[in-house]
């Protein structure tokens, strides 16, 4: 069972349906009780930074999920801003804490040479030694809708990345137990639909 | 490298698909589940479901067409058409779709583009304009009611308001050219898109595989949606997707 994290925004219908149509048992949850009793864990997000923190922080989220990806080292998988959270901070609307699980800072792309937010499909580009490369076809394109990015991050966890303006935008991360996807598998077509069965058939700590 | 995104427009009246006669390799016509399907085969990138339908009764049945594709398409796809409200939008993104588009609502009230944008996201809030050159040559109206009321509001003004207030992309349909078959409006794509720095889909007159090049190809816009033409089968999403690959556009 796959325990996605219901915050109280944003269309997390769309990750349970995903994972419905690859025949994967799946709840949407705020309740820590219901969400310890998943084999693994899936933080989604679409929305600002800050209210997303709020929401995981008035439910007691926030530590329950470091406990549960440091502690218990349960598979977790954030997506989007989901992803975002897994990391040490954010500038979005004023410097706010991530969850701090994978080093790196999320800040605002700006460059006059691209148009933000990031709307549309990349190209990705797997490291040749991580499970991904062998799953995906040979030339896998993702879905991304983000105005913000992860940056210093420590280039042992990138698994994937896709180059937008002068930014190498890290399109999946990996640290052990935990990953993140920048873009949305759930709403990449049949390539993102391999990596949310990957995760929810192999990815394992 | 970001591709350019190819985007048929469904036209959706009473849970079905309007327009959509001649498409080949559908079981039931007109079904907006199997033609999003058939559309994501070909290609596409993206799908944009417009609900022409008038009475709130319908509106229920809008919902249910927009769960049953988010349960079958993994596609990004947005609805448009009478979204007036905050919770408007939270019933279209709750029942499944990943943007919305506002046009005249967001004219009456651009509030609604800023609370929209602070609760749910830039990224969902597409601003759908509906522009006619004003007759002196100066520029561009924007137009409600499908083309009938003009508003008296700057095009070029308006968008740039609007991406102030938060809407995270543009979809701009020329009342001029829509409906010719002669092209996207180059003057005008080219116009809004210098005016703002969120992406801007082109949207109106497209006819042939050359119009889809001539707007991707010199960085005009960052989409291209068209309707009937797919819908009628004269092209498919995957053939214009192979001639912007021969004439060198970046597509997936």
């Amino acid at each position: 069972m796959i325990g996605i994290i219901d915050y109280g925004m944003g269309n997390l219908h769309s990750v349970y349906n995903a994972l419905n149509h690859l025949g994967l048992e799946a709840v949407i949850s705020d309740d820590a009780a219901i969400l310890e009793t998943c084999d693994q864990l899936i933080l989604p997000g679409v929305g600002a930074f800050g209210d997303m923190m709020d929401c995981l922080e008035s439910k007691g989220l926030d530590q329950w999920l470091i406990h549960q990806a440091k502690e218990v080292k349960k598979p977790l998988l954030g997506i989007c801003l989901g992803m975002q959270a897994l990391f040490e901070s954010s500038s979005e609307n004023g410097l706010r804490k991530g969850l701090g699980l994978l080093q790196g800072k999320v800040i605002r792309m700006s460059d006059p040479g691209i148009r933000i937010p990031e709307i549309g499909w990349n190209e990705l580009i797997v490291a040749d030694d991580h499970p991904l490369k062998s799953r995906l076809s040979a030339r896998p394109f993702a879905y991304y809708d983000h105005s913000y990015y992860a940056s210093e991050w420590n280039p042992s966890d990138l698994a994937a990345y896709s180059c937008y303006g002068p930014y190498v935008i890290p399109g999946f991360v990996q640290k052990g137990n935990i990953a993140g996807a920048q873009f949305h598998p759930e709403k990449s077509s049949k390539d993102g639909l391999r990596i949310l069965e990957w995760f929810g058939k192999e990815f394992a700590s | 490298m970001l591709t350019k995104r190819i985007i048929p427009c469904l036209d959706v009246r009473d849970g079905k698909v309007v327009k959509g006669i001649n498409f080949v390799g559908i079981k039931e016509v007109g079904d907006p589940v199997e033609l999003a399907k058939a559309y994501d085969e070909q290609g596409a990138d993206e799908l944009v479901f417009l609900d022409i339908t008038a009475t709130s009764d319908d509106r229920k049945t809008m919902v249910d067409v927009v769960q049953r594709v988010a349960r079958e398409i993994f596609i990004p796809f947005t609805v448009g058409g009478g979204i007036r409200s905050i919770q408007d939008i939270r019933t279209m993104l709750l029942a499944g779709a990943d943007k919305v588009s506002l046009n005249s609502s967001a004219l009456k009230n651009p509030q609604l583009i800023a609370q929209g944008a602070k609760m749910f996201g830039s990224q969902c809030i597409v601003l759908a304009v509906d522009a006619k050159a004003r007759e002196d040559g100066s520029g561009w109206d924007a137009y409600v009611a499908g083309g009938r009321i003009n508003t008296g509001k700057d095009v070029l003004e308006w968008v740039k308001e609007a991406t102030k207030l938060g809407a995270g992309e543009i979809l701009l349909t020329s009342m001029d050219a829509d409906g010719t078959k002669a092209g996207f409006d180059m003057k005008l794509t080219q116009a809004v898109r210098d005016a703002v720095s969120v992406p801007v889909i082109a949207s109106g007159g497209c006819g042939s595989l050359e119009d889809f090049a001539q707007v991707l190809k010199n960085d005009t816009a960052d989409a291209a949606l068209a309707a009937s033409l797919f819908h009628y089968g004269e092209l498919s999403v995957s053939q214009v997707k192979d001639y912007l690959k021969e004439q060198g556009v970046h597509v997936r």
